[in-house]
């Protein structure tokens, strides 16, 4: 069942977490995206892919607040990113392979600053919070972790671990930027499952930019494919008949997007 | 000196003494605590910034006939806010903003002192440190700035780590960045005044430092460094100040240099796998 019919059985409303309107953007003279138009909804599990320097991260970043459109309108949780009283709603991984704290800090430590925003940075940590902590960890598979040094973990655990703060706010949309980039099998499984969990038990979209969907291609609602603009946007079997592969698709679909002009 | 300190044995068994070890405990205490937040910040060498700054804060305060730690206060704080605006503005790396204000700083000193009739030994005092002469009005100054600090950081010290820690997903999950990391740079400048004139401002960065690098030998977590380091920094002070009693040497130079000893010790003896996990066994993780 697609993610909007399963929210329609559960009788609940599909208005969209994010939603970006014909937006446009440009570094200077140079355009980026043009007339890009992006939707969510909640229990939606969206992936955007697009080769090196297709707009991903500019993209991200405009839906995520830290850039504004030149045109055209984003919207998380129904108003302007900026404006969002309540940020722990959303659930955010970014690309990073390694953390490198200087300092010692242990997985938990990192988890439960997941919990901050939620609570009110400015009050102490209850027995809940350090439960869904918790509760986070167990379903990333990092619970026997908890005590252990963050830097001391591979790359693949870090990675859940940053998955695992995100998860720990009970977040309504979760939006990931590369998170399984040369991560173990072991890990991409426990990253599917998790996700997997977090829309069908708690109703939160996804959206998941990543160059590596093979893992999750059987999980997918839709995918959206970009450069510059929006190329194609829907299920994973359309863009599968033409051919793409969701695995490592760095070689193919690079092909594909020129086939296409 | 209340009791038990005025019950204290030699070498603190003196009055000036007493008064060294209060100062030089807070300051024991409260240094590495900023600097664990510091060095997980990667803003190291920050202290040593708003420590030149402060110094034309004290060069200032000698011309104006103001109490120096007053006039060392604003600069140093106005200094801090100054380094954090241009870091987080992007207007300057952290060290390129960091070296800004510490030459600024130092010149501005240099030329007011030359204007205020050049070297004195209240200068000296301030440059070096000298717990020794620290009178009951500058105790009390040093205490409630400390009380000051170790409340702040213990209220704020989650979304501090936060922060310190990550401050791109901070930023993008609604934590106040831009608000956390101004009061840490008013914290650090308010510390950095707070020790001046127990360590010196030439070697105030030390006190914040040195014991964290240590610290992060011995512990597994973050908050194990933060009591790991001020064990170590207060140790160090003690000691520090025994030995300078004792063999008549600079007490600044000396509790820094303990910490450093501290620090070569601790690092020899992880390397020879007497603490934390054997290195097989890390690899294999």
């Amino acid at each position: 069942m697609a993610a909007p019919e399963r929210h329609e059985a559960l009788g609940r409303s599909v208005a969209p977490l994010l939603e970006a309107t014909g937006v446009s953007f440009s570094y200077g003279q140079a355009p980026v995206l043009e007339h890009v138009d992006l939707r969510v909804v909640p229990g939606e599990f969206v992936a955007l892919v697009g080769p090196n320097g297709s707009g991903k991260s500019t993209l991200l970043k405009l839906l995520l607040g830290s850039l504004t459109p030149s045109v055209g309108e984003v919207r998380l949780f129904g108003a302007p990113p900026r404006d969002v009283k309540d940020r722990w709603r959303l659930g955010y991984v970014p690309q990073r392979p390694v953390l490198g704290s200087e300092v010692p800090a242990t997985v938990e430590e990192i988890v439960a600053t997941g919990r901050l925003a939620r609570r009110g940075w400015w009050r102490p940590l209850r027995k809940e919070d350090r439960d869904a902590a918790r509760h986070a960890l167990e379903s990333v598979g990092l619970a026997e972790f908890a005590e252990r040094p963050v830097n001391e973990l591979s790359g693949g655990q870090q990675q859940r671990a940053f998955i695992a703060r995100a998860f720990a706010s009970d977040p309504e949309l979760l939006v990931l930027d590369e998170p399984i980039a040369g991560i173990d099998a072991e890990s991409q499984r426990r990253f599917r499952d998790s996700l997997v969990h977090l829309m069908h038990d708690h109703g939160a979209g996804v959206l998941l930019v990543s160059h590596e969907l093979s893992a999750v291609a059987g999980d997918l609602d839709r995918v959206v494919v970009l450069k510059g603009t929006v190329l194609f946007d829907g299920p994973p079997s359309r863009l599968t008949d033409e051919g793409v592969s969701l695995g490592v698709h760095r070689e193919d679909l690079p092909l594909w997007l020129e086939g296409l002009h | 000196m209340p009791w038990p300190i005025s019950a204290l044995p030699y070498p603190f068994e003196l009055g000036f003494m007493q008064r060294a070890l209060v100062a030089g405990i807070a300051v024991g205490v409260f240094a590495p605590m900023i600097g664990t937040f510091l060095v997980q910040k990667r803003m190291s060498l920050i202290g040593d910034g708003i420590g030149h700054v402060a110094f034309a804060g004290v060069g200032a305060g000698l011309i104006a006939g103001i109490w120096p730690i007053w006039t060392a206060l604003a600069f140093a704080v106005g200094g801090a806010l100054g380094i954090e605006w241009l870091r987080s503005r992007r207007k300057a790396s952290g060290d390129l903003a960091l070296a800004l204000f510490f030459y600024s700083g130092i010149a501005l000193g240099v030329v007011l002192v030359s204007l205020g009739g050049g070297l004195n030994a209240s200068l000296l005092t301030y440059l070096f440190g000298q717990p020794l002469t620290v009178n009951d009005s500058e105790l009390v100054v040093i205490l409630t700035l400390g009380f000051v600090i170790v409340l702040s950081m213990l209220a704020l010290r989650r979304v501090l780590f936060a922060v310190v820690t990550d401050e791109d997903w901070s930023r993008v999950s609604g934590l106040p960045v831009g608000f956390v990391n101004n009061v840490l740079a008013v914290l650090t400048a308010v510390a950095v005044v707070a020790a001046m004139r127990i360590v010196g401002i030439l070697l105030i960065a030390a006190m914040m430092v040195l014991p964290v690098a240590s610290g992060q030998i011995l512990a597994r977590s973050f908050r194990s460094t933060l009591r790991w380091s001020i064990a170590v920094s207060v140790s160090s002070v003690i000691a520090g100040l025994a030995a300078s009693r004792i063999w008549g040497t600079a007490p600044g130079g000396t509790i820094v240099l303990i910490a450093a000893a501290v620090f070569a010790v601790v690092s020899v003896a992880r390397r020879s796998g007497v603490s934390r996990l054997p290195a097989t066994e890390e690899a294999d993780l």
